[in-house]
């Protein structure tokens, strides 16, 4: 109870346009809320389901054989470093997954817990950070699969899957960004409620899933990079394929610096619209 | 003041509404009034506002210049009629909305129920929603593990804890889902109308823990139409009429002065108009003849009606009387049942119709008034004109309350003559029949 007894001694002062300086702390003290909420999701998601988290595995498997099919062997791309082209798919098809995934339920989230934005106080960012955890764990789900695959191909990874972590934390804050700014548009304008699933519909085959950014000229690969799934995905096949598949540096660093700047602005045009989503929704 | 809890200062909420004009209109008319709403609305969005349905756009204050202060282990009620500013009050306070003006200071931490059951998971067992509610309510998982099997207790349904509650009865559901609420300990408590859920039991059980809660020492801030728990519970309370703070005081004062702005209120809903005979106000009077929203079992039953008349002769003033469940209980005419027509003269009159003694259970009534001419065809009619409440129905005098929601009924019989037992002798071959 020590936590309640810090809060007894706190001043609350509520007004128009009153930022709150303690935000982030309040955001800390709901930590429990956000377990709740991720668990709740995670509890839910395959309810009432026949083979219930088989889905995990069978969603991202079908989807690579399909690429794989298409790209591989009807169109004929060539692969990264001669990595079998089913294990590239899949590195790519892997932050990807996450990425979509944490993009449409966050978007949607807060429209979609309209009832407890409208009857209960907690700093609302509990609510897109919540959803992340359902995505993470059918991730994690699908890291099976690609241990699988590896071991089916025989393709030995090297110390650099030892980073693999990392980008899978860039994924997350990638979403995250325009994910926050969705959410809080939704909440304004129900438009953008269609604008998510094209994104996300476009956004496969503008980032290189089925396909390896190696494929992009030179001359525009910079440009490219403004994507910033294309860093990560570059990041991602880098840890799971070793050394065979370099990672193009000053790209890497523009899609951080985009990632950097997507979270931000999110971040901010969230934080301006919260304290009205009760009013909105 | 160090032990000031709430202090608010010149609060005030303001909503935009949109209004729709009904216009019949030719259809290139309508293709326009639709294209300017788009375009409207598109410039909306591109400036970040808010889009508003409608063709006209209107402020609305749902809470303007509203002052109080609060101290620490008060408990206050909070009274007003529907849309009176109460719940946007509570919404502000628990930080759920922000104000468009002034400020609020509250020392504390602070828990709000708005409703009981917030965030339930319909796929969710009651264990499983007993810390979800928990958490979103701003209970720490500890917390509620500590209280777990309180309010398994409390709730009664120890049964069905490991069933997905969208198994539960309705019942069951408002049961859990108060019980948990009712666990929760902070300094701060605001409670909206919470209590009106579940049988008669319950709700005993759930005033019960409200009076625990009050009594605590904790400050508490409680909206009801209950103006019986209100009076229990609170000793000050908050009378809020057409989004301003109109009474703060005692509390027998403010359940008087909501009272008498009940009858006034009457005035306010646009009842329309009639073509012969208007009905203009009207309301109960209570024994020393002033309008009340009250009915004391067993004494007569005085209804004034305030009627403006073109002096149309034969028209008559009708009235139905309708339970809690809006259904029809009683009818009186007074052209049919007293062959008493309006007065003939054009005017205003107030007309009191004062009724024989009933002894109606307790719970919610009300008044349907209509004017008829000639017997059947209807001038003006007003439904749910009236609205009235029975607080304790105890013919006999016994501590008994004989309650529209034990289902037996809205009328206490009474007895005409004493109660008669006589021996009547067996009849002969009684033995037979029974073998």
């Amino acid at each position: 109870m020590s936590a309640s007894q810090a809060d007894s001694v706190r001043r609350l002062v509520l007004e128009a346009g009153g930022a709150d300086r303690q935000y982030w702390l309040d955001l800390w003290r709901y930590r429990e809320l956000f377990f709740i909420l991720a668990w709740r999701d995670v509890a839910v998601r395959y309810k009432q389901t026949v083979i219930g988290i088989a889905w995990a595995f069978l969603r991202p498997f079908l989807t690579m054989v399909v690429f794989t099919v298409v790209f591989g062997r009807i169109a004929k791309l060539p692969s990264e470093a001669g990595a079998p082209y089913a294990v590239m798919v899949f590195a790519g098809l892997l932050p990807w997954t996450l990425f979509s995934s944490v993009l449409g339920d966050a978007a949607a989230s807060v429209v979609g817990n309209g009832q407890l934005v409208s009857k209960v106080y907690f700093p609302r960012m509990v609510i897109p950070l919540a959803t992340m955890v359902v995505a993470l764990i059918d991730f994690l789900v699908s890291l099976v699969i690609l241990a699988g695959l590896m071991l089916w191909y025989a393709v030995i990874p090297g110390w650099q899957i030892l980073l693999l972590p990392v980008f899978v934390v860039l994924t997350l804050l990638a979403a995250l960004g325009p994910a926050m700014w969705l959410a809080a548009m939704i909440v304004k304008f129900r438009d953008f409620r269609f604008v998510v699933p094209f994104v996300i519909q476009v956004g496969l085959y503008v980032s290189p899933v089925g396909f390896s950014a190696t494929l992009v000229p030179d001359e525009w690969k910079l440009l490219y990079n403004l994507n910033p799934l294309v860093g990560i995905i570059d990041g991602f096949r880098w840890c799971i394929l070793g050394g065979d598949s370099p990672i193009y540096l000053p790209g890497f660093a523009l899609s951080l610096a985009v990632l950097g700047v997507m979270l931000w602005w999110g971040t901010r045009s969230f934080r301006r619209t919260e304290r009205s989503f009760a009013d909105l929704i | 003041m160090p032990d000031t809890v709430i202090r608010a200062e010149g609060l005030g909420k303001r909503y935009l509404i949109g209004h729709r004009v009904h216009r019949e209109g030719i259809f290139g008319e309508v293709v326009m009034r639709g294209a300017r709403n788009i375009w409207r609305k598109g410039i909306d969005l591109l400036r970040g506002r808010t889009v508003i349905e409608g063709d006209v756009i209107e402020e609305f204050w749902a809470l303007r210049d509203v002052n109080f202060t609060i101290r620490q282990g008060e408990v206050i009620g909070v009274i007003g009629h529907n849309g009176a500013g109460k719940t946007t009050l509570l919404k502000i306070l628990s930080r759920i909305v922000e104000p468009t003006e002034g400020r609020v200071e509250i020392t504390g931490r602070v828990a709000s129920l708005l409703e009981v059951g917030t965030g339930f998971h319909p796929e969710l067992t009651g264990r499983e929603n007993i810390f979800l509610n928990g958490a979103i309510l701003g209970m720490s998982q500890r917390e509620v593990r500590a209280r777990m099997d309180e309010i398994v207790d409390f709730s009664g349904i120890e049964k069905f804890l490991d069933t997905p509650v969208k198994r539960y009865s309705v019942g069951m559901y408002a049961r859990l889902a108060f019980a948990v609420a009712a666990h929760l300990e902070t300094e701060v408590l605001f409670v909206d109308e919470v209590l009106a859920v579940g049988d008669a039991e319950f709700q005993a059980r759930c005033l019960n823990r409200m009076s625990k809660v009050a009594n605590a020492g904790r400050t508490v801030l409680f909206v009801s139409h209950n103006m019986a728990a209100v009076s229990a519970l609170t000793r000050r309370a908050l009378v809020f009429r057409g989004g301003m703070l109109s009474f703060d005081g005692p509390i027998q004062d403010a359940v008087a002065h909501y009272a008498e702005s009940l009858s006034r209120m009457s005035v306010e809903r646009d009842w329309g108009r009639g073509t012969n005979a208007t009905l203009l106000e009207a309301s109960i009077l209570n024994g020393d003849g002033h309008p009340s929203d009250r009915y004391e079992p067993g004494t007569p039953l005085r209804l004034r009606v305030v009627i403006e008349t073109t002096g149309m002769p034969g028209m008559s003033l009708d009235v139905v009387l309708r339970d809690e469940h809006n259904l029809p209980i009683a009818y009186y005419s007074s052209s049919i049942f007293s062959a008493i027509s309006l007065p003939s003269v054009a005017g205003r009159y107030a007309c009191t119709l004062t009724l024989a003694p009933y002894f109606l259970a307790s719970g919610q009534y009300c008044f349907d008034l209509m004017t008829n001419y000639n017997k059947y065809h209807g001038d003006h009619r007003v439904d749910n004109a009236v609205r009235f409440t029975v607080e304790l129905c105890s013919p006999g005098g016994i501590p008994f309350d004989f309650s529209q929601s034990l289902g037996q009924g809205t009328h206490a019989m009474r007895l005409g003559a004493p109660l008669l037992f006589e021996p009547v002798p067996e009849p002969a071959g009684g033995e037979a029949l029974r073998g």
